[in-house]
């Protein structure tokens, strides 16, 4: 019992105070303080004042009942449902009419209850300082003592120190059961294998505009400064590739665009080849976070992502000028197919959108 | 000084900082709305070409040269802008510019319909560029208003704002919002690209798509609000910063209420009676 000291060894000899135990300094509660000045009487004297903070609480309680009845009679009477409104009536409207009945009435209702308590506590209860003590944190002496000695009885009684065997086959029988809920992290799906490395592009797929899906010759793109998105022929309800395979085409005028150097894993790569008549094809994803970027401006050249700002220079290899984006937007080789459509050459030869693990 | 520093003593002091802060950071919205001017197309002869020449002369020679040929860094050559150029940058007031400057904004025009349309039969009888689109072209009867908001979202949201309240470009540039846009000024911008926006001739969005568009642009512009305020609707930044600095303004107001020190009146009362 010489971990727990008599309460003489606590108050004559200061120990060096462990992290989480009360110090042993004297607490605020305990150095008496001036003696507080008298409470006032249960009554308020000013009769005036009280009788009118008393008519205001009432009216606020009153306001709060009607707007509580309000509330329930918005929710009877307003009707939302498509089938239920009357006939001609904008369902959206009658939503928004329910909604703003709905809050603005519960809203009234709570505030002038609260505000009504407020005052009440305010201006008609008399203002007397209270004061509750604490107890101190740890349990008495004694009750450490006698759980300590129940403790020690109990692990005597059920032989645990005395039988190792037993001891340890019922840790092992519990460590699979601890394991189990890391096994469960499996179901968060099939590890992603290439499929970040690769989109739907490749030889030959034609570019098509999102949402008209439409096929495009380069003529459809003959003004410099145009720009549109475009995704791969027949994958309009494929989510999945779509998340990847966004691209931008971009025309320029002649000369316009100069070409940095890409390097794809040590070899230099002639990206001027990849274009067509001038136009150009980046992914719309941003490197950065992923963002779809299409905010082009067709007098600076900048591709600017609305998320973070990553700005892009199109006419510069998609270059990063600004903001967090770690990389250049990967360009995709263009072709013209065989009826003369605009058509990927191959897939990105980089891998699309933002970093991941293993990207290098 | 000193009137101030008794001043910050008062009671009131504390509720007087907080509602002068909440106004200096408040967010004031104002909407425009500009007059649609109706697009009645007259048609292209010599004599409009000729009248349009004399008023292309007298307001905007100055800048793009007295044969729409241009001055070197600052104003564009017109050969090849084509009609629809000038329909827009003239109906919709920026041009003529007040100032040399990378965007223009909207404002009012001083020039009739006619008159912008005979400068604009000028500048394309000068060669080239888009032709101003008819009535029927951008009529928004039967289009299909759900594929023009699919269009929306693709080519025009990410500047404009999915409600088409306007947004920010790079190095302070903005799009501006399209709440007073006509159908034609529309059509014309997609056709023509003012100023930053790319073009989407009709090869790319074709004049079906188009129409689609401004379907859905007028139509969300004409939308009930469901949550109650537009707030400009642009979207979440409007809506965090009311919901910080109003309702988080209003919160700090109400703490200050129920903690603040109640001014016992039993105690002054009692020292008055002594």
């Amino acid at each position: 019992m010489s971990e727990f000291p008599e309460e003489e060894e606590l108050s004559s000899h200061p120990r060096p105070r462990v992290i989480g135990t009360p110090s042993t300094a004297p607490k605020a509660v305990d150095v008496p303080t001036a003696p507080p000045p008298p409470a006032f009487s249960a009554d308020p004297p000013d009769v005036v004042h009280g009788r009118r903070a008393e008519r205001l609480v009432a009216a606020l309680f009153i306001l709060a009942f009607l707007a509580g009845c309000g509330f329930i009679a918005a929710y009877v009477g307003l009707e939302i449902g498509i089938a239920t409104i009357p006939k001609g009536a904008n369902a959206v409207v009658a939503a928004l009419r329910s909604n703003l009945a709905l809050g603005s009435s519960l809203a009234v209702a709570l505030l002038a209850l609260g505000t009504g308590s407020m005052i009440w506590v305010r201006h008609l209860t008399p203002n007397i300082e209270i004061e509750e003590e604490r107890h101190d944190l740890p349990s008495e002496p004694a009750d450490r003592r006698a759980f300590q000695r129940e403790f020690a009885e109990g692990a005597a009684i059920s032989q645990v120190t005395r039988r190792p065997l037993l001891r340890r086959t019922m840790l092992l029988a519990t460590l699979p059961l601890a394991v189990a809920p890391l096994v469960l992290l499996r179901d968060l799906g099939p590890l992603p294998q290439t499929d970040l490395r690769h989109t739907v592009w490749r030889k030959g797929l034609r570019a098509v505009t999102l949402g008209g899906l439409n096929p495009l010759t380069p003529a459809d793109i003959s003004t410099p400064g145009s720009m549109i998105t475009v995704i791969p022929e027949g994958y309009q309800d494929d989510e999945d590739a779509l998340a990847k395979a966004g691209v931008i085409l971009i025309k320029f005028a002649p000369g316009e665009m100069s070409w940095p150097d890409r390097y794809d894993g040590g070899t230099l790569v002639a990206t001027m080849n990849w274009t067509i008549d001038n136009i150009v094809a980046y992914s719309k994803i941003c490197t950065h976070l992923g963002c779809p970027v299409a905010l082009y401006e067709q007098t600076t050249h900048h591709i600017l992502c609305p998320c973070h700002q990553s700005t892009f220079d199109a006419s510069n290899g998609a270059w990063v000028i600004f903001g967090p984006a770690p990389r250049p937007l990967p360009q995709l080789p263009l072709m013209l197919d065989s009826a003369g459509y605009l058509a990927a050459a191959s897939d990105f030869t980089q891998p699309v959108g933002p970093s991941f693990w293993e990207r290098g | 000084m000193s009137s101030i520093k008794s001043r910050r003593r008062h009671p009131a002091a504390g509720y007087a900082a907080v509602a002068g802060g909440l106004v200096v950071f408040g967010v004031l919205y104002s909407t425009l709305s500009g007059g649609n001017a109706s697009a009645a197309a007259p048609a292209g002869n010599q004599t409009q070409i000729a009248q349009g020449k004399s008023l292309f002369v007298e307001s905007c020679a100055s800048c793009h040269g007295l044969d729409a040929q241009g001055t070197a860094n600052i104003a564009p050559s017109l050969v090849g802008a084509g009609a629809a150029a000038v329909y827009f940058q003239m109906s919709t007031g920026r041009m003529p510019a007040k100032e040399l400057s990378a965007e223009n904004d909207r404002k009012p025009t001083t020039f009739t319909n006619a008159q912008i349309y005979a400068i604009a039969a000028y500048v394309a009888s000068l060669g080239g560029g888009p032709a101003i689109p008819a009535p029927s072209q951008v009529s928004t009867v039967g289009a299909n208003t759900a594929l023009g908001e699919e269009l929306f979202s693709t080519n025009c949201a990410q500047c404009h704002g999915f409600a088409g309240a306007g947004g920010a470009l790079t190095y302070g540039k903005t799009a501006p919002s399209l709440n007073a846009s006509t159908p034609t000024q529309i059509y014309t911008a997609m056709l023509t690209g003012p100023e930053a926006m790319p073009v989407f001739g009709d090869g790319t969005v074709t004049p079906a798509e188009k129409r689609d568009i401004i379907a859905y642009i007028i139509d969300t512009r004409n939308e009930a609000n469901p949550g109650g305020f537009s707030l400009g609707r642009t979207g979440t930044t409007t809506e965090g910063l009311l919901g910080w600095l109003g309702g988080l303004g209003f919160l700090v107001l109400i703490a200050m209420w129920l903690t603040a020190k109640r001014r016992d009146r039993v105690q002054t009362e009692a020292k008055d009676q002594s």
